[in-house]
Parts: C-alpha cells; structure tokens; sequence
C-alpha cells in the first residue's frame, strides 16, 4: 500500500472498490511516505471530525461533486482552495445541509459526523447546523444590534436561561472573536454599522456563540481589505484551539497560512488532500502544482 | 484609425438631441399628469366646499303645550318655510327628554331649508317671493347666515338635503374595512409566506401564482358576484351588512396583499436567511425573526395601499346591497349598513342641487381619508425601514 500514489486516488473514484480502499487507506494508520494522499500533520493532537466518503452532489442534472473522500480533523484549519466553480463551496455546504436550501440539489454519499450520517432520514438539519456554525463570504450581520446578532442563537437554543448568562455569553463570544474591545461601549447599535471586517468578526461571533464544533468559513475574508484579512486569519489559527475549522479561499497565501490541511478541487473533483507544507512544497499532482504555482485557474 | 473629437462630436450631436427631445417628453408627460390631478382636486374643492357650510336662521323658539302637539307652531308663521322640517320633527321628542324646557322661549339658530341654502350660496332660486323678502330681511339683521355645517359630519343620510350626512357612511366603511383587514390581512400574509419561503418551486406552485396574478386584474364586479352567490345565498350572511362587503371586498384585496407581501419577502437579501439557517433556525423562526421584520413595511405599505383600494370600492358593494338608503349608523357588523362611496354614489344620483354638492363634499372627505392612509403607510414605511 505504501506505494499507492495518487493514480490510486484518482482512479478510485471510477471503481468503487478502489475508492474502498483509498479510504481504508487514509483513515487507517498513515505512513510517512509522501506518496500518501493525506500526510498527517504530527504537530496537531488529531481526531477525526468529519467523515466523508464518496460524496457525489448533483444540480438538477449537473454534477457538481465527484465521489469526494476526505477526512477532517478535529481542531485542525483545513483549507478547500480550487478554481471559481470547481465545487469546494459546495462541499462546504454539504456539510452543514446548506446545500437543502435548494430544490434541485440530490446528494449520494456519506458525511459522517460523531458516528451520523447527516444525510440520514432521521438528522433534523437544525440539530446539524447548532453542532456545524456557518461564516459567509460577505458578512451579513442580523439588521439587529450587536448584542442580539450573538445572543439571539443561544437564545433560541435555549442554552442561557438568565439575562446575566447571556451578557457572560455575548461577552465571551465576543473576546473569543476580538471584537469585544471594539464595541463593549455600543452593544446596543446595529451590527450592520460596523465596518467590513468588523462585521465579518461579529459573524464568527455569532457562529462561536452558540459553541459549536465545527465552523464552516466560505471565503470569509474575501470581502474585506488586508488589514482585517490578517485578523481574521490570527483568530482561525486561535479558534483551532477550540473548534475545528474549514474554510474555503481563493487565497494561495492565506491557506498556506492558516490551513493544516489542504484539500484542492479541480471540476468536481477532489484531486489533491494533503497536509498544507507537504501541499505548497511538493505537490504530488501536476493539477495542483500549476495552480499553486500560479499557472492556471 | 481612431476618430477625431470633432468627428465623435458631429454623431454625437443627433444622440445628444435625441436624450433632449426625450427629457422634455418625458417632463411634459409629468406635468399633464400633475395637472389632470390639480385640475382634478381643485374641482372637487371649488363644488365641495359649499357642502360643509350650511345656511341657519336665528328665531325664537316657543317650547309649549302647542308646540308639542304641533311643532310647527314653535317659530312664527312667517319664518316657517324658511326652517328645515328636520328641525321640526325632533321637537316633541326633545321637549319629552328635556322638560325643564317647557314653557320657555328660546331664540337659537336652526339650519334653515335647503332651499334657503341653495338661495344663499347663489345657486338655485326655488323661494317663493313672500319668504325671499322675509329672508332678505333676516340676512340684514344678520339673523341668517351660512355656518359650519356640523350635521354633514353628525348625521346619516336624508331625503331633506340640509340633513344628509356622512356620519353613517364613514361609521359603515370604518367596519367595513375592519372586517376587511381582519380576513385579508392574515389571511393574505400567510399565503405569501407559505408561497415565498415554504412552497417547493414546481407546476402547482407556478399556477397558484399566475392565478393570483390574474385575480388582481378581475373586474371587482365580479367578486360583488361572488359575495352576492357565496356568502348572502349560500352562508346566508345579511345583506348590505358590513360583514358581507367587507368580506366581498377581502376577496379582492387578498391578491393585492399576496402580491405585495410577496414582493416584500423576496427583496429581503438572502443573506439574511442564510445567516439564521446557518445558526440553526428552523425556516418558521428564519420567517418569524428576520424575514417578517425587514419586510414589515413593505407588507404594511402594500396591505394599507390595498385597503385604500378597496375602501374606494362600490361595484361590488351594490351587487351586495350595500348602495342603500341608511339615515342612521348601525355599529353591529351585521346591521345594514353603506359606506363613504356608496353614499357619494346615492347622492350623485340625485337631481336637486344640494344633494350635488353633497356629493362633491363626501368626495372630498373620502379623499382625505385615502391621503391619510397613504400618509400612514409612507409613516410606518420610514418607521420600520432598516438598513443592512
């Protein structure tokens, strides 16, 4: 097994029983080789998080993802970069069910997440999304007041019950994002009259506040300018510490960066699972490696 | 080869005369609509406007044991066919219900014939030649004269034009709309939603729609027809009551809210929805917490601007005998009732000149009712309006 190489995980997804085997092959003890389509990163404690396997999604009549098979470790930073189209927004959503908000969608597949499927009939999408926190690409706070953008989820979750919970809540929440020093004096004004980045921070606020263990970010800063870029960036690398953190970014630099991980999409395709270094230093496919290096997409 | 400026400039002459030509069309077509409505109003106002004055005569009223048996003999002879035989009706009663009365005299001002009216305000001549110098007198002693017209406000309708009033009118239409508002609205609102964030897009959904569409465009006579069939032949709702035509006219601004809450819901940015699905909201809190508030003025403007239309409405109200004959208010929803344009339609259908200015008069209140529910709904739009 050891020199199953990427052929190995291409071809897997024409022939199940290879795609078997490559998943066998990634959940179980990896080794060093560099072959290996997912080197683990020994500096990070890992358990598995998300489960995915053969993971197909269809718009209408249009496949959007190809029998995806990847494994998302807990309390890592994965990143999912690719070309404009290429289907890692999509996975994303498939992730917390986002993806049911359209009609046309149909899945086949597995995301398995704490021993669920989240695709099963009995996973209500609500349960789903309280465990599975959601940033987007342009932030878009409630048209509510700061304090209610982060405390109405825990709220109607039923996780706070006193008043004085839920200013220890917002207030946490609020640290965690590293807005609290920002707006402590203006709790009580619109979220929307923050700026950009301000914003932005107000979402993760809002996502972390309802203490979830994942947290899905959809190109979460490419709305914003460099400066609140790199703040946001320090806060995914904190956020680690206590969720576990994918994100989706048209940003070579940022996922090399912020990312342990880094999956590449090409098409539909998974065509690249790697830990980031072994990713942006020695890619093992020639897709990945001209769009890293900048010569395609 | 690129062009020169002064080339560029000679084709752009043409382009830039054209964008002229268009500006003035367009500015002309502004101000003729601006003036049909100037014109319009300053009509209404110029006819109106007698209506809410009203001719009375001071006179010595004799409250007696005569009187009560004949109340004619209250006033002296010579000015009683100057004096509105709605004044002498009452008299008997009012001296019943208040017998300190009895045995004095009284001198008070009370509204003279329409006759009279019509006299003073220049517009007919119908006095005989005897009470118009009995009347000429009077008007130099300043014992006759044109006041505020209180019983146009106070009063239903009358056969004697000095005692018509929209009071009744205004009462019917007030109940009218609140029963109107108490189907549609909720009724309305609900279906918007269920089409706008529950309903899956297929064929049934699709047809639902245009259908809904289209019944905005019905002829509202027709849904008079379908009140008159459904709800008075077969719920055996009462007739001319408030209950059936504000139900008839439910029937017909149900689209116009569908239609406008519709547009509301969909102009809130799906960011928004994204968001509360994001943080785990089942779609009823989405709706609930964040669509219905951003979208309330819309609905509110929409729904306000759909009651005004239906408060306009008479076809269908006559279908379902609403157009009738109601000198006293009944507040039950199920008394026979009229409202505000029905009356104006009654009068309008009068041949004396008194009941035309009545007619000109209950335009103009009604107008000012819809200017302050248009008022209202532009309020509560800046009320509510939030930016994101």
């Amino acid at each position: 097994m050891n020199d199953t190489t990427l052929q190995n995980f291409q071809t897997q997804q024409d022939s199940s029983t290879a795609s078997e085997e490559a998943v066998r092959h990634y959940s179980d003890a990896p080794t060093p080789d560099k072959g290996q389509p997912v080197t683990r990163n020994e500096s990070v404690e890992e358990n598995l998080s998300v489960r995915v396997r053969d993971l197909s999604l269809w718009y209408g009549e249009h496949q959007a993802l190809n029998d995806i098979s990847i494994d998302i470790f807990a309390n890592t930073v994965t990143a999912l970069i690719g070309p404009s189209g290429c289907g890692k927004s999509t996975f994303l959503r498939c992730l917390n069910r986002m993806n049911d908000l359209i009609s046309s969608v149909r899945i086949k597949g597995l995301v398995e997440m704490d021993g669920h499927d989240v695709n099963a009939r009995g996973m209500d999408e609500v349960a789903l999304r309280r465990r599975v926190g959601m940033v987007f690409q342009k932030p878009n706070p409630f048209p509510k007041s700061i304090y209610e953008n982060v405390a109405y989820a825990p709220r109607m979750h039923d996780m706070v019950s006193r008043k004085t919970d839920q200013d220890e809540l917002v207030e946490r929440a609020l640290r965690d994002a590293g807005l609290w020093n920002e707006v402590k004096d203006k709790l009580h004004e619109p979220g929307t009259s923050l700026s950009g980045g301000q914003q932005q921070r107000l979402c993760i606020a809002r996502a972390i506040a309802v203490q979830p263990d994942i947290i899905l970010m959809d190109e979460p800063t490419s709305a914003l300018d460099p400066i609140s870029t790199a703040t946001i960036e320090d806060l995914m690398d904190k956020l680690k510490k206590d969720f576990t953190i994918v994100t989706v970014t048209h940003n070579m630099q940022q996922a090399a960066r912020v990312a342990d991980y880094t999956a590449f999409f090409h098409l539909g395709d998974m065509i690249e699972y790697n830990a980031t270094k072994q990713m942006f230093a020695n890619p093992h496919t020639k897709k990945a490696e001209d769009y890293i290096t900048g010569r395609y997409g | 080869m690129s062009q020169s400026f002064e080339e560029i400039s000679a084709q752009l002459k043409k382009r830039h005369r054209r964008s002229a030509r268009m500006k003035w069309m367009t500015l002309g077509a502004l101000i003729l609509s601006a003036a049909f409505l100037v014109v319009f109003i300053s009509d209404m106002v110029v006819r109106g406007w007698p209506a809410f004055q009203q001719a009375q005569i001071q006179v010595e009223v004799s409250y007696d044991e005569q009187s009560q048996k004949l109340p004619l003999a209250a006033v002296d002879e010579d000015v009683r066919p100057l004096i509105s035989r709605g004044f002498f009706r009452p008299l008997p009663r009012k001296m019943e219900d208040n017998p300190a009365l009895m045995d004095t005299t009284q001198t008070q001002w009370v509204i003279a014939d329409s006759r009279v009216d019509q006299y003073l305000k220049g517009n007919e001549d119908r006095l005989r030649p005897a009470d118009k110098e009995t009347l000429e007198n009077l008007v130099e002693e300043g014992r006759a004269d044109l006041k505020f017209n209180t019983t146009f406000f106070t009063t239903g309708d009358s056969k004697m034009p000095e005692m018509a009033g929209i009071a009744s009118a205004a009462i019917g239409t007030v109940m009218t709309m609140l029963v109107t508002m108490a189907v549609c609205f909720p009724i309305g609102v609900m279906t918007a939603v269920y089409l706008e964030e529950f309903a899956p897009d297929n064929k049934l959904t699709q047809i639902i729609e245009i259908n809904i569409n289209n019944l905005a465009a019905v002829p509202s006579i027709l849904f008079g027809l379908l009140g008159l069939a459904v709800y008075i032949s077969f719920f055996g709702v009462p007739r001319s009551s408030p209950l059936v035509g504000g139900l008839t006219l439910a029937l017909m601004t149900l689209p116009v809210i569908i239609i406008s809450t519709r547009a509301a819901l969909r102009s809130v940015p799906d960011s928004i929805r994204h968001a509360a699905f994001g943080v785990g909201c089942s779609r009823w809190q989405v709706v609930r917490d964040h669509v219905l508030p951003v979208s309330l003025p819309g609905i509110l403007t929409g729904s306000i601007i759909g009651l005004a239309q239906a408060m306009g409405e008479t076809a269908p109200l006559i279908i379902v005998g609403m157009v009738a004959f109601i000198p006293d208010a009944s507040l039950s929803i199920t008394g026979a009732s009229t409202v505000m344009p029905a009356q104006i339609f009654t009068w309008a259908s009068e041949p004396n000149s008194a009941f035309a200015e009545k007619t000109a008069g209950g335009i103009l209140v009604l107008l000012a009712v819809l200017i302050f529910l248009n008022a209202l709904a532009v309020w509560l739009r800046n009320k509510f309006e939030r930016r994101w």
